[in-house]
């Protein structure tokens, strides 16, 4: 294939192979009943051409045992498409546990991307190859999407929650950054370049760059800014309740339900915190919906999730 | 059989694309049932709302029915009974042919859809007073997913609403068919079908009045 | 039964006449021409947006018009196109035409309501349409909030209006069909006699009562959100966009099927009557547009797999939606084996089969890859999809509007139209779309995103392509209108039957009378006895009568 007209996209991450096998698969099983299909209406076409005005074709009426088998096998193909693309799915959307994390923040028309260590980027994002990374995704404004063709992912960018996604560059290289949900006027200026590069090079790359703090220190910050702290205090005197080891932890409401803590957890505790008051708690915390940003958000919930359980109280191991 | 066009005289209110007026029955109430059907579905868009936000925003949602008024909501739930029966009453005088029934029934259904509107008036007045309708001037003092609350009670009480004036119109032309002789046992689908869309209005109601006033008031 | 050849009487078309009859008439067919010629001229300007939108693509940079008309041209293209010409295609016009002749009734149950309907979709289509003038709309077709309601400049309250306003013309259509199949069958017009058009057109109506008072109270909240504060999907007070999401697609994933399943009625009526021959597995092809219409209620979370829904909500939407891959598989083999020993006639009919069938596979087939949900993620919201949904609406939808219109406008008219110049549009037609749509599945497989004025150069080869093929597909389509419009001036007069069909519509004069019949029918066959059907015959065969005349 020459250059000037490429046919398939770049193909650079753990995933895309296998999204590309998967594509081939329907791909001939489609191309097999299309050609199928096609070929015996064009031949019935010629074969069975009327030859005389007003003859009648033969009298069948229908085949249960014909129905039965063009029921079946298109059932079991689209069963055996559901199961394959469902294991793909959930792949794709649990990351591995020693992903590392990179935030990004979509507002009309531009990505903001922030890596752990405090570096900040526009419309690029540097990645080291052959090491999961974990996208923190959230909006500004309106819902965006972050799709990367190369690597066969892509997911929405709303607002009012935090969504993740995950990805494992495999080949050094630069690749598009795609905004996929259309978003207003510059929709398709939000655009941008992913930047795989070998390790050494990317551990180069973050030490050259400018730093505000990492985003852990940034979280620190404003934990103690926005008086955070005189309430979620690290023992348990504090009006809130304390936040070490909290996040991955099951936490027990007030009105009985019992959630998982995990980023949206803590976000929405932040941005609306009558929502689900922990057991033993007053619902006295005020919103801080408009007084922080996303990205201040997401170094605040960075800050928390460090947090370690108080020294005193170990962590409850039960059988 | 009855595939022949009446031979015999055919009733002056049978169109002339019905065979008989039993058809002309059964498709009128018939398509009053499928209307009534896209009506559940209109509504049931607002109720799935409801309900995704009252899972999400428990305790707001116990604050905020606790800001409506429940005695006139009750209030406005007895006058829709009440004019549920002067319907049925007024639909069962059209199939006797009796004129006063149909028009003191009828009569009765317009002033009471009339009650409900007014009542309906001042609940909205007061949520101005207060502070509750959602946007600028909206409480801000007040939890997150108060004001959603207040935006759905609005949008579906002010689509009940709408239906409500919707009917009491379509009421008004049926009393003056009734005064005019137009409906006897052989032809009432006018007051039949109309008297289907006062009652489901009326069932509408009678799940916004718990959904929107009472269940918080029973979490507290 | 039938003297039509003899005697004609005075048709639908002629009496009463003048614009006001025409404007009031409670006639079905009247109504359907009415709906015909609106379509058209909505059909025309949503070409005219499109053709605008592939005129930009031609270059990467987005230098022929500015990001933000592109915007509205995209957007305004998608609402035309969809509420006010596909939705509205089959069903308002041929499906008002021919539903009540078919099952042997003077008219629908409710002319009125069915007049009506047409005032509804013209006032709700000219309140949209007067955002063009009041500052365009730019949100898509889609409407997705918060962008519509919270971040778009532009006059999406009124679209909003419009199209709720819309919604209620299809319902009372709808509501009009259904209660017609269930109390105006003629005697002997048992369900299992019906023609397959209107088991097709039944489950549509289906769609339209259940789904489109969901879109209706959907674009509503938009619309009191934007007008009266009255937030719902607004995030900043805690609002969930993505509910926005689960109401729309509950009715526009059905809506699909809304622009396809008549087709496939279309075509049933159509393979039978190439093929000369009973439908194969009629009572197959009845329950699956039946099976389609209450299946494609609960797919709608495909379009969301990447939303940030649950995943498992996802799974259960994934394995739904290949479910209802398989009732239109049957009805495609279906086709096919109706077809084996035929007595297959070559008029224009036979092309627009065999282009339907051609593009409804390629449309149908992809469907597959955006159902399955690890493919989807990378497929989503790329040119892959544009590709499958027109493969779909128009190769499917649109191809077989026009395969009935042309299979009944001597019955709608009373006149014929050129032979040859049918068959070298159908092909026009089928060339022109292939090269026009399938340069963007590839382009989509490659990850070029749907709603871009400008993209990367290497994209510019398929979508030069793409622009090259809408001009041939522009010209097939054009060619149409053309003979068409000179058929009704110059067309010779139209036999009552001259494709040799079976069913009550084809036993009338060609233009029926306005009520249809003088007598209610009785049916004593069931449908498709093609072995009883008269010859074919493209004209009126020279009368005693017309050799007086010459």
């Amino acid at each position: 294939m020459s250059s000037s007209l490429p046919l398939f996209p770049l193909s650079a991450s753990t995933v895309s192979g296998e999204v590309d096998t998967l594509f081939f698969f329907i791909l001939g099983v489609s191309a097999f009943f299309a050609i199928l299909v096609s070929a015996l209406m064009l031949y019935f076409t010629f074969k069975y051409r009327s030859k005389k005005a007003g003859d009648a074709g033969a009298d069948i009426h229908g085949s249960l045992t014909l129905e039965l088998i063009w029921t079946g096998i298109p059932f079991i193909l689209a069963m055996v498409m559901f199961v394959w693309g469902a294991q793909l799915f959930f792949t794709m959307a649990k990351p591995p546990a020693d992903a590392m994390d990179i935030f990004v923040v979509g507002k009309q028309w531009m990505w903001k991307v922030q890596h752990p260590e405090g570096v900040r980027e526009i419309n690029e994002m540097h990645v080291p190859i052959n090491r999961p990374v974990r996208l923190t995704l959230g909006s500004e404004d309106v819902i965006h999407d972050f799709f990367i063709p190369a690597f066969r992912v892509k997911m929405d960018v709303v607002p009012g929650r935090l969504t993740t996604m995950w990805f494992t560059a495999t080949t050094v290289g630069e690749y598009h950054i795609f905004c996929g949900q259309y978003c207003g006027t510059r929709h398709s200026g939000m655009i941008g370049t992913v930047v795989a590069m070998m390790p050494d090079d990317y551990e180069a790359w973050l030490a050259g760059g400018r730093t505000t703090g990492s985003a852990v220190q940034n979280g620190e910050r404003l934990f103690t800014d926005l008086s955070c702290i005189t309430c979620h205090k690290a023992d348990s005197s504090g009006r809130g309740p304390t936040l070490g080891g909290v996040f991955g932890s099951t936490v027990q409401l007030n009105d009985g339900r019992r959630i998982l803590a995990d980023e949206n957890y803590l976000r929405e505790s932040i941005m609306t915190p009558q929502a689900k008051v922990v057991q033993g708690f007053q619902p006295i915390m005020p919103t801080f919906q408009g007084l922080v940003s996303e990205e201040n958000l997401m170094q605040l919930i960075a800050y928390v999730k460090t947090l370690k359980p108080a020294e005193t109280a170990p962590v409850p191991v039960k059988k | 059989m009855s595939n022949a066009a009446p031979t015999a005289k055919p009733h002056p209110k049978l169109q002339p694309h019905f065979h008989s007026m039993e058809q002309q029955l059964e498709a009128s109430t018939l398509g009053m049932w499928v209307f009534l059907v896209t009506e559940v579905m209109f509504f049931g868009g607002m109720f799935m709302a409801y309900l995704v936000y009252r899972n999400m925003y428990p305790h707001a949602w116990v604050e905020a029915s606790h800001e409506l008024n429940w005695q006139l909501g009750g209030l406005n739930t007895m006058v829709l009974i009440m004019s549920s029966l002067t319907m049925a009453l007024a639909v069962r005088a059209a199939m006797l042919g009796q004129k006063r029934g149909q028009l003191v029934n009828l009569s009765l259904t317009i002033l009471l859809g009339c009650v409900f509107l007014v009542v309906k008036f001042f609940e909205y007045k007061a949520k101005f007073e207060h502070h509750l309708v959602p946007g600028p001037h909206f409480d801000p003092t007040l939890e997150q997913g108060m004001q959603i609350f207040f935006s759905l009670y609005f949008m579906l009480t002010g689509v009940h609403a709408a239906h409500m004036i919707i009917g009491i119109v379509m009421m008004t032309i049926i009393l003056t068919m009734a005064a005019r002789d137009s409906f006897n046992a052989e032809y009432y689908t006018p007051v039949e079908v109309a008297g289907l869309y006062w009652h489901f209005v009326d069932i509408v109601w009678i799940f916004l009045f718990p959904l929107l006033y009472l269940l918080g008031r029973h979490g507290a | 039964m039938n003297d039509a050849t003899v005697h004609q009487e005075p048709s639908y078309l002629g009496a009463p006449y003048g614009l006001a009859a025409w404007l009031l008439t409670k006639d079905h067919k009247r109504i359907a021409i009415l709906y015909l010629i609106s379509i058209t001229i909505f059909f025309a300007i949503g070409a005219g947006f499109a053709a605008t939108i592939r005129a930009e693509l031609v270059t990467p940079q987005g230098d022929l018009v500015t990001a933000d008309l592109y915007n509205k041209l995209f957007t305004l293209h998608g609402v035309v196109m969809i509420f006010f010409f596909l939705i509205p295609s089959i069903p308002a016009v041929l499906g008002n035409f021919f539903i009540p002749i078919m099952i042997g009734a003077k008219d629908l149950a409710f002319p009125r309501i069915n007049l009506l309907s047409w005032y509804i979709y013209v006032i709700g289509a000219v309140i949209t349409l007067s955002v063009v003038i009041s500052g365009g709309l730019d949100t898509g077709w889609t409407f997705y909030a918060p962008f519509s309601s919270i971040s778009s400049n532009t006059d999406v309250t009124t679209a909003a209006v419009g199209v709720f306003i819309t919604g209620f013309s299809s319902i009372l259509t709808g509501f009009n069909f259904i209660v017609t199949v269930h109390r105006m069958r003629a005697p002997g017009m048992t369900w299992f006699r019906l023609p397959l058009f209107v088991w097709a057109n039944y489950a549509t109506s289906l769609i339209f009562i259940l789904g489109t008072p969901v879109v209706a109270i959907t674009v509503l909240l938009v619309a009191a959100e934007r007008g009266l504060h009255l937030g719902i999907f607004d995030p900043r007070i805690g609002g969930d966009p993505v509910l926005f999401q689960h109401l729309f697609w509950f009715y526009s994933h059905p809506a699909v099927y809304i622009m396809i399943l008549p087709g496939m009625g279309v075509i049933s009526e159509l393979v039978a009557n190439v093929s000369r021959k009973q439908i194969f597995g009629y009572s197959f092809v009845a329950f699956s547009s039946i099976a389609i219409a209450i299946i494609g209620f609960l797919v709608w979370g495909h379009h969301m797999f990447v939303s940030s829904q649950s995943i498992y909500a996802g799974l259960v939407f994934s394995i739904i939606t290949m479910l209802v891959a398989v009732p239109s598989a049957v009805k495609t083999f279906n086709w096919t084996a109706t077809m084996y020993r035929g007595s297959i006639t070559w008029d224009s009919p036979l092309f627009w089969v065999l282009g339907f069938m051609g593009l409804f596979l390629v449309g149908g087939l992809t469907g597959l890859f955006l159902g399955t949900m690890g493919l989807d993620v990378h497929l989503h919201d790329t040119y892959f999809v544009v590709a499958h949904f027109h493969y779909i609406m128009v190769g499917g939808g649109v191809t077989a509007f026009l395969g009935g219109l042309h299979f009944y406008w001597p019955k709608m008219t009373g006149r014929m139209y050129s032979e040859p110049l049918a068959k070298v549009s159908a092909m026009l037609v089928f060339f022109g779309f292939n090269l026009t749509f399938f340069p963007q599945f590839i382009l989509g497989y490659m990850g070029m995103p749907r709603r871009y004025h400008a993209y990367p150069p290497e994209f510019q080869v398929l979508n030069v392509m793409s622009t090259g093929g809408a001009m041939v597909l522009g010209t097939g389509y054009f060619l149409i209108l053309i003979y068409l419009l000179y058929s009704l001036f110059k067309g010779p007069k139209a036999p009552a039957n001259p494709w040799g069909a079976t069913g009550l519509e084809w036993q009338l004069q060609s233009p029926p009378i306005t009520h249809n019949f003088h007598e209610i029918p009785v049916v004593t066959e069931e449908a498709y006895d093609y072995l009883h059907a008269p010859a074919p015959q493209l004209a009126i065969p020279a009368s005693p009568r017309e050799v007086t005349h010459e």
